[in-house]
């Protein structure tokens, strides 16, 4: 009787010992899940979401406290995303956040910029180069197109400019096929390759 | 070396998976010699003409330039420059149209020859006591890339790989895509200048054996190099043929046909001791080491649908309306396509230049193409499989592409396909399979490429927000410092006026000590800054400045008499000392 509660006794200490080691030495800094959802998230931390940042965004998803569908920049691809890693349903975007626009960048127009530095402290990726009564100008390649400079500018000069297309960034497009009048008269088909244009 | 032991005769092949066996086509244009094409009067050389960065313009409109003469300078290792085709003066620098499927415009040189076509001076250089890296950098800017249609800069090509060094060396003129003959041409005419570029490259790669892979419907080609590799004597250039099916010139199927090696997916062949050219590039290598000739001419086929297919030496940058004119245009022509009937890309206009990728310009009409068919649904049939070269599921593949399942279609190593053509030319349904693919690889990198710049928008939000808070910390930490210092500075000044008496009543209340002494500071400081624009003056000037001086005493003694005479009187007059000004 005595042995029996004693190794129960044993094995529960020896179990407690190692889940606790384990919970110490397993411990998890953060919240994975926050990190899931902020990669998903576009990092413009434009904070349309009403949160300041992306982070805190995705920290207020995975707590419960925000929907999925507020983050205009990141599209309804986005909310697709998200809905799929939460396992919750997809919603179309919520409009009081703004709408998907297509990818753009700031550009400042030199003539008419005074230089008075407030667009580079509203830039939260550091990418406005200038200093205090000289021209600013945007880096273009590291402008997220988060729109917060815009606001702040005392003389207008700030406008969003919607990236072009390039050979370089241009996509091959989504394969359709070209609705035809139908021809009665069967053609006759060579043997030659021939590919969908 | 003396014993020459040449191409075994019955040379072991291998066999890769797949390929289908369309209709050369390659009679039309085969036979006649390659012509060279008059000059243009205008040329328009793109500046992004290889795989890697944009080559930066080296001239501005109004310059005059030579042939040869190098117009933009390769942007990083991963580059290749671009030159003038003939002598003539820049017009402008400004956007075309591009030979590409989008339609899109890109920075072009615009050159409006002089008719003379006088070459630009040839830069002396000695490859054979140069260093490799030396003749890499200098085939850099002599704008070699690979000339079998992928336009890869050939000298990050050039280099085998250390540790295991380069057992074969395979030059590619297998040339399986149906219609196109300009590798052919090129090896029956240039045949010892591309076994001297053979040579050249082995000697360069330290190659242990070199084959030269033709397909057997090519057997002048076939003639020609192996009598040149003959005369060369050349004891380890062999030229194999090798068995008619397309793609056999595909490098990982011509490096399984002639080697037996299979490069897995992720390596690349220079790790297994295999590296593959084709023989226009060859060609380029020898003209650019031995003759200091850039790359600014290339054979270019002409066929399908017009009077006289054959093919052409071009100029790059030569308008590609200029060079289908030449050989004579046939009503019926419903597009052109820029490469073969299999991987061909559609041109948007004949408004676009020759490139260095240009290898073939078909025409296509509707007796040589039937139009496409209705696509159909996938039957599952497994017809594409079994004629993939790559051996991958082109079915699995076009779901998920079609799905917009990107990451699914990555799991099947959508990658490793090589747009051949195989699947969507065997497909019963006549799905364009390959388009499926082309637009699920393209949308993938542009998420790549998202994900990249939100990943560095993230670090560098991240990073501002620390150096927002450093800042922070820093400047509190100054006052800390500072106050401190003050503090000291007081006390201890205390200490010596006082001596050791009692310590005052500022002693226990150091703030208001800081603060008196903050603002006798301030008033030394005020007295200092007096405004002085006195220094320097001439003595004339100090005459007058005297003067005043003098009547501004003056002044100031009569008020101060008229105040004590009148103060008793009026107090409330006082002496308005404009007098003294």
């Amino acid at each position: 009787m005595i042995s029996a509660l004693l190794v129960m006794a044993i094995g529960a200490i020896v179990l407690g010992a190692a889940l606790g080691w384990a919970s110490v030495k397993f411990k998890v800094e953060g919240d994975p899940l926050v990190d899931k959802i902020d990669t998903i998230l576009p990092q413009t931390q434009c904070g349309q979401c009403g949160f300041p940042g992306c982070k805190p965004y995705a920290t207020a998803i995975a707590k419960g406290e925000a929907d999925i569908n507020q983050c205009p920049p990141g599209g309804d691809e986005g909310v697709r995303k998200l809905a799929d890693l939460l396992g919750r349903e997809y919603k179309p975007l919520n409009a009081e956040h703004g709408i998907e626009k297509p990818k753009s960048v700031a550009f400042i127009d030199e003539q008419t910029c005074i230089g008075c530095t407030l667009c580079i402290q509203a830039c939260p990726v550091d990418a406005i180069v200038g200093a205090a009564k000289q021209m600013h100008t945007i880096v273009a390649d590291l402008c997220t197109g988060c729109e917060l400079c815009v606001p702040p500018c005392p003389a207008d000069c700030i406008t969003m400019e919607p990236i072009a297309e390039t050979v370089e960034t241009w996509k091959w497009r989504y394969p359709v096929f070209e609705l035809k009048p139908v021809v009665t008269t069967s053609v006759v088909t060579t043997d030659h390759p021939t590919r969908a244009a | 070396m003396g014993h020459t032991d040449r191409a075994p005769l019955l040379r072991k092949l291998f066999n890769f998976h797949g390929g289908v066996k369309p209709n050369a086509n390659k009679q039309q244009s085969a036979a006649q010699p390659i012509c060279t094409l008059p000059l243009s009067r205008e040329y328009v050389v793109p500046l992004h003409q290889s795989i890697g960065g944009t080559p930066q313009p080296l001239v501005v409109a109004g310059d005059r330039v030579l042939r040869g003469q190098r117009i933009g300078a390769a942007d990083g290792n991963v580059s290749s420059a671009v030159h003038a085709p003939t002598s003539g003066c820049v017009v402008a620098i400004e956007e075309r149209l591009m030979p590409h499927a989008s339609g899109l415009s890109a920075p072009c040189v615009v050159i409006e020859a002089d008719g003379l076509d006088e070459a630009a001076p040839r830069e002396n250089f000695d490859w054979r006591s140069a260093s490799p890296d030396a003749v890499r950098d200098y085939l850099r800017d002599a704008g070699v890339v690979g000339l079998g249609g992928a336009v890869f800069p050939s000298h990050l090509k050039l280099k085998a790989n250390n540790s295991i060094g380069l057992e074969t060396l395979i030059i590619n003129g297998a040339e399986c895509e149906p219609f196109i003959t300009c590798d052919d041409r090129l090896m029956q005419e240039k045949a010892r200048e591309v076994i001297e570029g053979v040579a050249l490259m082995a000697h360069l790669m330290q190659a242990k054996q070199t084959l030269i892979g033709i397909e057997d419907n090519k057997p002048d080609a076939i003639a020609a190099m192996q009598a040149a590799a003959q005369t060369a004597g050349q004891s380890n250039i062999s030229v194999v043929a090798i068995p008619t099916r397309y793609p056999a010139g595909g490098a990982k199927q011509l490096i399984r046909v002639l080697t037996g090696i299979e490069v897995p997916h992720g390596k690349r062949s220079t790790d297994y001791g295999v590296q593959c050219f084709n023989v226009g590039t060859a060609f380029a290598i020898r003209d650019a080491l031995e003759n200091g000739l850039s790359l600014t001419t290339r054979v270019v086929t002409v066929t399908g649908n017009v009077e006289r297919p054959g093919n052409y030496w071009v100029r790059i940058g030569t308008p590609m309306h200029e060079l289908v004119e030449h050989a004579g245009i046939k009503p019926g022509t419903e597009r052109w396509l820029m490469g073969g009937p299999m991987m061909g890309i559609p041109m948007p206009s004949l408004d676009v230049p020759v490139v260095k990728a240009t290898n073939c310009i078909l025409a296509g009409s509707a007796e040589l193409f039937a139009a496409p068919e209705p696509e159909m649904p996938c039957i599952r049939c497994g017809e594409c499989a079994q004629a993939c070269p790559a051996d991958l599921q082109p079915f699995e593949m076009y779901w998920h592409s079609r799905a917009r399942n990107f990451g699914k279609a990555q799991e099947y190593h959508l990658f490793d396909c090589i747009e051949c053509g195989c699947c969507s030319y065997v497909c019963p349904s006549h799905i364009p399979l390959v388009d499926y693919y082309r637009f699920a690889k393209s949308e993938i990198w542009a998420r790549e490429k998202d994900k990249t710049a939100a990943d560095q928008a993230r670090d560098r939000y991240e990073f501002r927000n620390y150096r927002i808070e450093r800042e922070k910390e820093e400047k509190a930490a100054r006052l800390a410092a500072k106050t401190a210092a003050g503090r000291a500075a007081i006390q201890a000044s205390q200490q010596t006026v006082t001596g050791d008496a009692a310590p005052s009543e500022t002693a226990d209340d150091p703030k208001k000590a800081m603060i008196a002494a903050a603002m006798q500071r301030a008033q030394a400081q005020k007295a200092a800054a007096q405004p002085q624009n006195t220094e320097h003056l001439t003595p004339a000037q100090q005459a007058e400045v005297n003067d005043a001086e003098a009547r501004r005493a003056r002044a100031r003694e009569l008020a101060d008499q008229d105040a004590q005479s009148i103060g008793k009187t009026s107090p409330s007059a006082d002496t308005p000392n404009k007098m003294a000004d």
